[in-house]
């Protein structure tokens, strides 16, 4: 076996590639699928933090990279929409070192709350998008966006999907480069985005893009698999490519390794030197209507093949156009919260109490599932506390006072804290009470860090912002309790709560047990290491 | 030869993912083509799990098709419905019964000892990069009744 040979999952292999290109700040928010890939740059020596939320990641990513630097950035698909902000302008300002955007899509929505298609993003903000297929390419587009980015002054979008992120293939590594420290130079006219210079930033964008479209054609990255000389061609991308060649081994394949701008021209030859062309692409038929637009025989998918992931049993009826309902495996078990789970106890009593619950992401957004039965809405991150305050503006007094917020102590980092300002400032008749569910880690994506937990990515400790001196100082009353203590009274104690009108918020202190364990493993660790 | 599918399938927490990590490195190893694909993130909330490996030549993608699973190695009894679709006539189904739980010093190890059965019937793979791949699998302490487990798996499949 060769040594610089691993066998590494896409996150994995992205995260040694940021290490052999000399990556100075790896930076995001943990979102299945993605959340691995800075925590193995960690674990390999780079330097990498977690942000309150993706658009703070991609603000600080932007700032790393207009400085001179390379940084990355990580984030989930819906993580995109956070961040869609400052990267929109970013592809304005361009940046002087090197930006690459890893957005995680999760197609059949393993772990998410929706299947959006982030490369709808790339033709919108005007970015360049490169899509692996595995864990090779992964670690080799990882290297060539950084490249692009800093040849043509533009972020890169490296756009992963759950199955490319999290299945293992054999990557070869190359040597680690440390980071060289960036010297910064002042250029007002690339960086300040006045209407004046943002015009002439647009049309650089647009002209970037055409060179980007020549580059990509002469020498961007396309695999080609199956026959030479086969009658059908297929246009694949990402791990679609890998189902299509095993589903249709008598069809030769083509897979753009850059997606946006696609290579036209090249794809038009292959297209042109095959008798009939599919096209096979998971989600949204983007790369479909964009050759089908430039006047290119072929064809794409049925609507039934824009849900869930695809595999090769899906392709072959793809190609076929076969649209019967695939066959479904008896259910296995759902996930549930784990037994002892703190969150346990606020969900029995907000179902005792008949609470209308807007609820949040994290693990307690199990809390809809029986028993408990306790979750009326979800939307995405902080939604409990701002829809919470339209429902109590709208409803009846009666029903308006049985609203809770349940978010937990992650997600209130990350987007609950505007929400919050606004239920005092546009406070509602009746008040509101918001359950801060402090289990102190993100529980849901595997046990990050936060600002509420007091320690860094690498679980060196920093300060603790405290979500109870914040809550406090916009002007709430706070209620710090152990949930697991009040065991018997915790109902009446919310009703107690809800009853005095005022805006409250009840943080339920008490750390998830999973992290507790690791919590102490770690310090154990440090402990040893002392005495040795 | 013929590539080989192997399909693991538990609950979260069983060690499933351990499991598929471990044959897909001890695959690895021997020197073939090697993909694993699995789906975590909501695992550890106690829901079904399953992984995928395949090893041999030229893999391409990383999730067995439907039926075409040589192994359904199965860490609990409840997921062999849930795993059916994955299955021929011809797939060797692995059940947790085959492994007495009392044999094992830590019921724990159920995952090693499963794989100490299969290994039996995967010739293609030497034991010694087996037991490679268990050492870079579990921290030291663990080590010993790993061993222990994967021995009396080998032990209980007499092939």
């Amino acid at each position: 076996m060769d040594p610089m040979k691993k066998l590494l999952n896409g996150d994995e292999a992205i995260a040694h590639a940021a290490r052999v290109a000399g990556v100075n700040l790896g930076i995001g928010y943990p979102g299945t699928p993605s959340t691995e890939i800075l925590e193995t740059f960690s674990a390999l020596g780079g330097y990498a933090q977690w942000a309150p939320n993706e658009k703070v990641a991609a603000e600080v990513a932007i700032g790393a990279a207009l400085a001179g630097g390379k940084a990355v950035v990580t984030m989930k698909h819906v993580g995109m929409n956070v961040a869609a902000d400052p990267f929109f302008t970013a592809a304005y300002t361009g940046v002087k070192g090197s930006l690459v955007i890893c957005a995680a899509d999760d197609p059949g929505m393993a772990s998410s709350q929706n299947e959006q298609d982030s490369r709808r993003y790339a033709v919108a903000a005007g970015l360049p998008m490169l899509e692996p297929a595995d864990s090779q390419q992964c670690y080799d587009y990882f290297i060539l966006a950084t490249e692009l980015s800093k040849r043509f002054g533009t972020p890169v979008i490296l756009r992963l999907t759950t199955r490319v992120c999290h299945s293992k293939t054999i990557v070869s590594i190359g040597t680690f480069s440390e980071p060289e420290t960036p010297s910064y130079t002042k250029d007002a006219k690339s960086h300040v985005m006045v209407p004046a210079f943002a015009r002439l930033a647009h049309v650089r964008l647009r002209k970037r893009l055409k060179d980007l479209e020549e580059w990509n054609c002469e020498n961007g990255p396309c695999t080609f698999l199956g026959p030479e000389g086969a009658k059908s061609g297929v246009i694949a991308t990402g791990i679609s490519a890998m189902h299509a060649a095993e589903a249709l081994p008598e069809a030769r394949i083509m897979q753009p390794g850059m997606t946006y701008p696609l290579p036209l021209a090249k794809i038009k030859e292959f297209v042109n030197s095959h008798e009939d062309n599919l096209v096979v692409e998971e989600g949204d038929p983007i790369v479909v209507e964009t050759l089908l637009a430039n006047g290119m025989n072929v064809r794409g998918k049925k609507e039934a093949f824009r849900f869930g992931e695809l595999n090769v049993a899906r392709v072959k009826k793809l190609a076929a156009d076969d649209v019967t309902p695939d066959p479904a495996p008896a259910p296995g078990k759902p996930p549930q919260l784990c037994p002892g789970c703190p969150h346990r106890l606020t969900f029995q009593a907000l179902h005792d109490l008949g609470c209308t619950v807007c609820g949040d992401i994290g693990c307690y957004t199990l809390g809809v599932l029986p028993p408990y039965e306790a979750m009326d809405t979800c939307v995405c991150m902080g939604a409990s506390i701002s829809a919470a305050l339209g429902m109590r503006e709208v409803l009846p007094a009666e029903q308006a006072k049985r609203i809770v917020s349940v978010i937990g102590d992650s997600t209130f980092m990350h987007s609950g804290l505007t929400g919050l300002v606004d239920m005092v400032y546009n406070r509602p008749p009746h008040g509101h009470v918001v359950i801060l569910l402090d289990n102190s880690t993100t529980a849901m994506t595997g046990l990050q860090e936060h600002p509420g937990t007091g320690r860094r990515l690498d679980h060196t400790e920093t300060v603790r912002v405290d979500p109870a001196a914040v809550a406090r100082a916009i002007g709430v009353r706070v209620e710090e309790v152990d949930p697991l203590a009040m065991k018997d009274t915790l109902k009446d104690f919310i009703q107690e709560q809800l009853d005095k009108e005022d805006v409250c918020m009840i943080i339920m202190k008490r750390s998830c047990l999973l992290a507790l364990k690791h919590l102490k493993d770690r310090e154990k660790a440090q402990a040893e290491e002392k005495k040795n | 030869m013929k590539n080989i599918n192997i399909v693991f399938a538990g609950l979260g927490g069983q060690g499933v993912l351990r499991a598929s990590d471990i044959t897909a490195e001890a695959a690895f190893l021997t020197g073939f083509d090697v993909k694993k694909a699995e789906v975590h993130g909501m695992s550890q909330r106690g829901g079904s799990v399953s992984s995928d490996v395949r090893f041999g030549e030229g893999i391409k993608s990383p999730m067995i098709p439907a039926g075409t699973a040589d192994f359904l190695v199965l860490l609990d009894a409840s997921q062999k419905d849930p795993n059916a679709l994955c299955c021929n006539e011809k797939t060797v189904v692995i059940e947790p019964e085959v492994i007495k739980i009392e044999s094992l010093p830590n019921p724990k190890g159920l995952n090693v000892a499963l794989l100490g059965y299969l290994s039996k019937m995967l010739p293609e793979i030497p034991e010694e990069n087996w037991q490679k791949a268990l050492e870079n699998n579990f921290p030291e302490k663990l080590r010993e009744s790993n061993t222990i487990a994967f021995e009396v798996g080998r032990k209980a499949n007499a092939r």
